[in-house]
This record gives structure tokens, C-alpha cells and sequence, in this order.
């Protein structure tokens, strides 16, 4: 994009790039956009109240129902992490908090937070809503299917909860439900209450699997007219991908917890080695503890990028839109989506050095660990070189971008700490590790989503949230965060040991005591605020000032519908025709400052549009 | 490969016709209905979970502290006093695999609108699993009655049992639903329904004979993940 550019040579490039990928031969006319090639989609319309708002196969308000009810669990999720702040920093107020309790209130959080929290919303809610809109199609490609995927997610949900009031409680085996001691006498919630989390977790598989095969169909074969993969807004290819990874993670979590629930219901030894109780050899014998940490790191930690890759994607397009300046290097983004999704089927036993594997094992995983890092880093170089002389503008959304960044790379530091054997070993299961892995698979995805929420929130309810509110919000979450978990990467350094219920009088412990009461104080107050965007987001519904189309006057197709918010359908009469990346901001000699999607090559015939 | 052409679209062969579908706006696999594509990549999906199930069975079989029972004897019948082994999986996978090839006749008539023959070769088809899902009910509760149990087994290692039960279980439980789905079917060959695009029960989605080849790309599916399980489990 140098100042020297040839206009005339930019616009002979495009019209014969907009062609190559197509038909083969050149055709004169620089606006040619190849004919459908599918036929309109055969629309289900809604009849009734039940059709349109509670059954409905409506891909935006599928997307809604996730949303709510991910949020619900979420809610549900601060109110566990509260309660245990609460038995850390203040034991003496927390006096009907068993260790029992404790354990369960651990297990339950980091579930829900993993699972039905931040996969769900990132996948559920804005997959749903985005994909469809934003690759030009009607509607998911398969309506019905989606409806039953959100259902299936509810019902998921409603057994998760139900385990709450099951007698024994909830498991209370940590979020990883290592065998044998999770379907054992003694760990909270044995009987019911691990029965039914299986059982959950097996319902949102079976949920996942029928929506994450509408998101990849629609993105693959449901494209509008010139909407190539390679003009793909960046959130739609990291949906894509996170898709991807869930579609062939998920197996093995699946795999697990059918086996899991065979041992518990059954007797099968699939997990259970000979185990001695009270001087008694139980039933079980034979089976691998060490296979259901492979069978389960095998989902979990392409679960890590399945909740981090649509972060990427958004924070990406939130960071052109609002910095108004094209994102750097679009397919160097691409790439390394896709080569972080690649890669991270290859990581998964950095989860398990102290397992008692054979140590070549452990330096292989290292070593993949460490490569990850790769596509990572070039990820966040490229949001900063977005950022770099932009025009940005310092709103809500930016706020949070810029959170994200910091905070990710923050977290993703830590990670190459971690990474490494020998730094990891002793570190194991210290609170150095929650802060890692909160900072940057909790708080750096939850900034992204905070910041899709301020930036969609026009579109999805066609009024603007109060950006004073949101700045408050911003703030207090993003010191709130840092005064939650800096803290906590001291304590793991000095050797807390994460879980434990309460630490006694053990040397190091006493000098903690007023560390784990400021961490404590911090998370009561980071959680309140959270209330503030609920507040806002009802404030705003009632008596918010409405938005005008395309407020933040981005590129990409969602803002571009007949209506606002969209209606069935999305478009209108007719499907818009793609030209361009969305990413044509501040195009010199443009007349604004963003030319839209649907602009035609020739309207814009004297601007130095970049090549897509 | 000869090129062809979908909706004025030509399809170029080779790499280079790989590269430009990839490339190209609209769709990825050109020509390829929505339903298919959706099949594929479930099954893809479903590699994963056997995978899973077969992995863990090797992994299980190779660290018990019992041996394992001799799968020959266990899977053996008795005829007229004589032990034959694997003679009733011989019989149930050829039944299997012989419902394949119906079934592949049944895609082939349905595109032709043969609606008799497509209807009778999936009718065949459904019988065929039908049969495979009968035997296999036969073959657990022989098991059964010589005390074979998913918690353990007089032959040898108690994850035998376990491991069968589940790895077949779970593979018979892909049979049924794919039986229900070949009668649902076969109605609605017979009753004309793809014929006339009548809408879907459920869906609303009209009907039409691609549809059969998606169930035929399920079924077939079924079938090899068998060839794994009688390679690992009866023949190991």
C-alpha cells in the first residue's frame, strides 16, 4: 500500500483476481460474479407462538436461545467461583461449606465455565447467529436439525443442574474426572450425581454434533454469489475451525464417559486397576486409569481452541472494524487458525507429565507445545500491526479488544512456562496453573465475547448499549482480573496447591492468608460487575436510543440485511453478491472510509482496494 | 476423469480442479447436495468415536492381568459335535455385506425412478440388517448363557466381556437405527413419496431420492466399521 500505487494497475489486478478463482475463461465485464449455483433455500416459515419462539428453526434465534441459556449457566458458574473465594479468603464466613462442598463447587465450575459456558455461547450462540449472516446464506442449511441441536443442548443443561438436587450432590471429582477415584465411595456425588454429569455430557456431544454439522454445511456449501473461503470474515473461519476440531474432539469424550458410565453402573473395569479399601479388594481390576487421561486430553485440550479460535476470529474482525484499517496479513490469519487447529491433536498429553509417562512422550509433547506457539504469536503480532497507526476509536469494543490482547499474550507466556517439562512438573497442580489457564482460556475469551456482545448487540436487538455503563464494565472486569490472577501466579511460585479445601497451618500457608483475601475481595467485585451488562442490556432494551443500520459501519454482510434485526431469511428478496474481503477500510481514495462486501468493483474503480 | 458440468459450472480434473473448487465462491464440493456432504462429515465424525472404542481396545487387551480368553474357542459353534470357529460371524458378516451390495442397487434404481425395484432392494436391505441384529441377539445371549458378563467371564480377562458388549453393543445400536430408517424408507418409496417431493414428517423438507443414497452412505459406513470390529475382535 504504497503511496506510489498505480490506480490503474490496482483495478487490472483485481478484475482478473475476482475472475481466476472462477469459471476460467477471463470475461471482460470487471462486476462478473458467477451464477447460483444453488437453488433458494425452501424456508420453514413459523405459524404459531410455539414455532417461532420456543421450537423455532430460525438460525438467529436458535442463536439467542444458546446464548440465554449458556449465560444462565454461566451465571451459575460465578455464583460456584464466589463460593469458593468465599471458603479461600474467608473460612470463618463460610462456615456451611463442607470440604465435600468445596470439591463439588470446584468440579461444577469447571464444567460448566469449559463446557456448557463458553463452548456453547462461542459455538452455539454466535455460530448460529453469525455464520448464516455473515456467509450470505438464508438460513442454516439444515433448520429442523438446529432446532434439535439447541434442545438437546437444554436438556443437556437441565440434567447438569439437576444433579444439584440429587441426593450425595453433584460430582465432586475435579473438572477432569480422573478415574478410579471419581466413581468411588468417598469423592462427593459418586453415586447420582457423576451418573448424571456423564449422562449431560453425553447429551451435548449428541447436541454439538447435529448443530456443528449445520455450521460447517452452511460455511462449505451455502456461500452467497462471490463469497469465496478467502473473503470469509476472519470470525467465520475461526467457527469454522473450532467446528472442526469439536466434530473429531468430541468422539473422545463421548468414548470416555460411555466407559466411564459402564465402570459406575456395570462394574466394567475399563478404567478401575485393583484397588484396595479398608484393607478389601474391590470389585474392579485391570482396567487403565492412565487411558481415560489420554481419552479425555484428547478432547480437552482441542477444546482449549475450540473455545479460543472463535475468540481469535472475532477479536480480529472487532479489531478492523473499530481500529478501521484492514486486518494484517488476512491469510497469514487464516493460516494460523487453521495451523493452531492442526497442531492442537498433537498436544494433548502436555496435560499429563505427571502421569508417569515415559519421558520421551513428554519431550515430544514439549516440543509440540512449544510449536503452537508459532501461529499464536503471529496472531497477536498481526492484531497489534492492525492496531498501528489505524484510526482507532477508543469505544467499549476496543476496550476489550485491546484487554484481550494483553491478556492472552499474558496467558500465552505462562503457557510456554508450562509447556516444558521440568518447569512444569513442579508447578503441577499449583495455583500457578489456574492463573494460566484462566487468564488465557477464561478471562481472554470472555473479553472477546464481552466486546462481540457490545459490537452485535445493535444488530441482534436494533438498539446501541450504554457506552458509559459499558466503560465501567470494561474497567472493573479488567483490573478486577489482573488483581484476581497475578496474585495467583505468586502463590503457585511459593507452592499453594490448587484444590485444596483449606490449607491449615502448613509454613507457607500462613503468609498467604492475606494474598487469598485480596484475591477474594477482587473476584466478589469482578463478579458483581458483570451484573452491570445485565442491567444494561435490560436498561437498553427498555429505553435504549435505537440504532441506525450498520452502526459501527463495518463491512461484512450481517449488516447489510432487508431489516434491522434481520428477519426469516436474512436478506430480503434477493441474496446480496459478494465483491470483496470485508476488510476495505479507509481505502484511499474511497469516498467513505469502508466500502461494504456487496460493493461492486466498478463503483469503486479510482480507490486503491487491496487485492482479495 | 472425464470433466463434468454442474449447473454451467465445469469441473476441471485433478489438483488443479481441487484447488479451484476450494477457491471458488458458493460451494466447496460442486454438485454435492447439502444432505451428503452433512453424512460425510458425520460419519468422519463417527470414524472418531469406533476409533475411540477400537483403540481403547487394544490399549485394554494389551495391559490385563489375566490373558485373554482364546476368541477362537469363545466364538465358536457346535456342528454335530464338531467346534467350527467363527462360523457365525462368517455367516453374519456375509449377510452384512450382501446388504451392502442391496443396497447399492436400491441408490442406483432410485436415481433411475425405478420406484419398485428401489423400493424391493431396500426392503432386502432393512431384512438384511434385520437379520444381522437377530443373529447378533443370538450370539449375546449364547454368550450370556455360558456366563460371559460385562464385568467379567470364566474364559479369561474380565474386560472381554466388557469390551464386546460395549465395542458390539454400540455397533448393533448403528444397525437398528440405520434398519428403522431402511423401513421408514421403504414406505415412503413405495407410498411414492420422493416422486411427488412430498414434504417430511418432521423436517418440512421436500423429499427426493438423494436421500437414499445419504441413508446408503450411513449404511455402508456400518458395514466397514464391522470389517474393523471382525478383524479385532474375532479374528486377533
Amino acid at each position: 500500500m504504497s503511496d506510489e500505487y498505480d490506480n490503474n494497475k490496482s483495478y487490472q489486478a483485481q478484475s482478473s483476481e475476482v475472475l481466476d478463482g472462477s469459471a476460467g475463461s477471463i470475461n471482460p465485464d470487471m462486476d462478473y460474479v458467477r451464477p447460483a449455483e444453488i437453488p433458494e433455500q425452501d424456508l420453514y416459515h413459523a405459524h404459531s407462538f410455539i414455532e417461532k419462539w420456543i421450537f423455532c428453526q430460525d438460525a438467529k434465534v436458535i442463536g439467542v436461545q444458546y446464548f440465554l441459556t449458556a449465560v444462565f449457566t454461566g451465571i451459575v458458574g460465578l455464583i460456584l467461583s464466589w463460593l469458593m473465594r468465599l471458603q479461600l479468603g474467608f473460612p470463618e464466613l463460610a462456615g456451611f461449606m463442607t470440604a465435600e462442598h468445596y470439591y463439588q463447587f470446584v468440579t461444577m465450575h469447571g464444567m460448566i465455565m469449559v463446557v456448557y459456558f463458553l463452548t456453547a455461547l462461542f459455538l452455539g450462540g454466535f455460530g448460529n447467529y453469525l455464520i448464516p449472516l455473515m456467509v450470505g446464506a438464508r438460513d442454516m442449511v439444515f433448520p429442523y436439525v438446529n432446532m434439535l441441536s439447541f434442545w438437546m443442548f437444554f436438556v443437556a443443561v437441565a440434567v447438569l443442574m439437576a444433579s444439584f438436587f440429587v441426593p450425595g450432590g453433584p460430582t465432586g471429582a475435579g473438572w477432569t474426572l480422573y478415574p478410579p477415584q471419581t466413581i468411588l465411595e468417598g469423592t462427593p456425588g459418586s453415586g447420582t450425581g457423576i451418573l448424571l454429569m456423564l449422562i449431560s455430557l453425553s447429551l451435548f456431544v449428541i447436541g454439538f454434533t447435529m448443530g456443528g454439522l449445520n455450521y460447517m454445511i452452511t460455511i462449505l456449501q451455502a456461500r452467497t454469489r462471490g463469497m469465496t473461503l478467502m473473503r470469509m470474515p476472519l470470525t467465520v473461519w475461526g467457527i469454522f475451525t473450532a467446528t472442526v476440531l469439536a466434530m473429531l474432539a468430541f468422539p473422545a469424550l463421548l468414548v470416555s464417559a460411555i466407559m466411564m458410565t459402564l465402570d459406575k453402573v456395570l462394574q466394567t473395569s475399563f478404567f478401575m486397576p485393583t484397588i484396595l479399601k479398608a484393607g478389601e479388594v474391590l470389585e474392579y481390576g485391570g482396567g487403565s486409569p492412565i487411558l481415560f487421561q489420554h481419552l479425555f486430553w484428547f478432547f480437552g485440550h482441542p477444546e482449549v481452541y475450540i473455545v479460543a479460535l472463535p475468540a481469535f476470529g472475532i477479536v480480529s474482525d472487532l479489531i478492523s472494524v473499530h481500529a478501521r484499517k484492514n486486518i494484517f496479513g488476512y491469510r497469514m490469519m487464516v493460516w494460523a487458525i487453521v495451523g493452531i487447529g492442526g497442531l492442537s491433536f498433537f498436544v494433548w498429553a502436555h496435560h499429563m507429565y505427571v502421569s508417569g509417562m515415559n519421558p520421551w512422550f513428554g519431550f515430544f509433547f514439549a516440543t509440540t507445545t512449544l510449536i503452537i506457539a508459532v501461529p499464536t504469536a503471529m496472531k497477536v503480532y498481526n492484531w497489534i500491526l492492525t492496531l498501528w497507526r489505524g484510526n482507532i476509536r477508543i469505544n467499549t469494543v476496543m476496550l476489550w479488544c485491546l484487554g484481550f490482547i494483553v491478556t492472552f499474550v499474558n496467558g500465552g507466556i505462562t503457557g510456554i512456562f508450562l509447556g516444558n517439562v521440568s518447569v512444569d512438573v513442579p508447578l503441577s497442580d499449583t495455583y500457578f496453573v489456574v492463573a494460566h489457564f484462566h487468564m488465557v482460556m477464561g478471562i481472554a475469551p470472555l473479553m472477546v465475547i464481552m466486546g462481540a456482545v457490545y459490537h452485535w448487540f445493535p444488530l441482534v436487538a436494533g438498539k446501541m448499549l450504554s457506552e458509559t455503563l459499558g466503560k465501567w464494565h470494561f474497567w472493573i472486569t479488567f483490573l478486577g482480573a489482573y488483581s484476581i490472577y497475578f496474585p495467583m501466579h505468586y502463590l503457585g511460585f511459593i507452592g499453594v496447591p490448587r484444590r485444596y479445601f483449606e490449607m491449615y497451618d502448613s509454613p507457607y500457608m500462613t503468609s498467604t492468608v492475606g494474598m487469598n483475601e485480596f484475591i477474594s475481595v477482587a473476584a466478589f467485585i469482578v463478579g458483581a460487575a458483570q451484573f452491570i451488562l445485565v442491567f444494561n442490556i435490560i436498561k437498553t432494551l427498555k429505553t435504549g436510543k435505537k440504532a441506525e443500520q450498520n452502526p459501527w459501519k463495518a463491512n461484512s454482510l450481517e449488516w447489510y440485511t432487508s431489516t434491522v434485526p434481520p428477519e426469516h431469511g436474512n436478506f430480503g428478496e434477493r441474496l446480496p453478491v459478494v465483491h470483496r474481503w470485508p476488510y476495505d477500510f479507509s481505502v484511499p481514495g474511497a469516498k467513505d472510509d469502508f466500502i461494504p462486501q456487496t460493493t461492486a468493483p466498478s463503483e469503486v474503480a479510482n480507490t486503491e482496494v487491496e487485492k482479495t | 476423469m472425464s470433466e463434468q458440468k454442474i449447473d454451467g459450472f465445469e469441473l476441471r480434473p485433478g489438483f488443479k480442479g481441487m484447488a479451484s473448487d476450494t477457491g471458488s465462491d458458493q460451494t466447496m464440493f460442486k454438485g454435492v447436495h447439502w444432505g451428503k456432504a452433512m453424512m460425510w462429515i458425520f460419519l468422519l465424525s463417527d470414524t472418531f468415536v469406533f476409533s475411540c472404542f477400537l483403540i481403547s481396545y487394544m490399549k485394554g487387551r494389551g495391559s490385563t492381568i489375566v490373558d485373554w480368553p482364546n476368541t477362537s474357542e469363545v466364538f465358536s459353534l457346535y456342528v454335530g459335535g464338531v467346534p467350527v470357529p467363527l462360523l457365525l460371524i462368517a455367516i453374519m458378516t456375509f449377510v452384512l455385506i450382501t446388504s451392502s451390495g442391496t443396497m447399492a442397487l436400491a441408490v442406483k434404481y432410485g436415481y433411475e425412478k425405478n420406484r419398485k425395484m428401489c423400493g424391493w432392494l431396500i426392503l432386502a436391505t432393512a431384512v438384511g440388517g434385520l437379520t444381522f441384529v437377530g443373529m447378533q441377539v443370538f450370539e449375546w445371549s449364547k454368550l450370556i448363557h455360558e456366563g460371559v458378563r460385562p464385568w467379567g467371564n470364566p474364559f479369561g480377562a474380565a474386560q472381554f466381556g466388557s469390551f464386546f458388549f460395549m465395542i458390539t453393543g454400540f455397533h448393533g445400536f448403528h444397525v437398528s437405527i440405520g434398519v428403522i430408517f431402511l423401513f421408514i424408507y421403504t414406505y415412503k418409496v413405495f407410498a411414492g413419496h420422493y416422486d411427488s417431493k412430498k414434504r417430511g414428517w418432521f423436517t418440512k423438507m421436500k423429499g427426493d431420492y438423494v436421500e437414499i443414497e445419504i441413508l446408503g452412505l450411513y449404511w455402508h459406513f456400518v458395514d466397514l466399521v464391522w470389517v474393523f470390529i471382525f478383524a479385532f475382535f474375532y479374528l486377533w
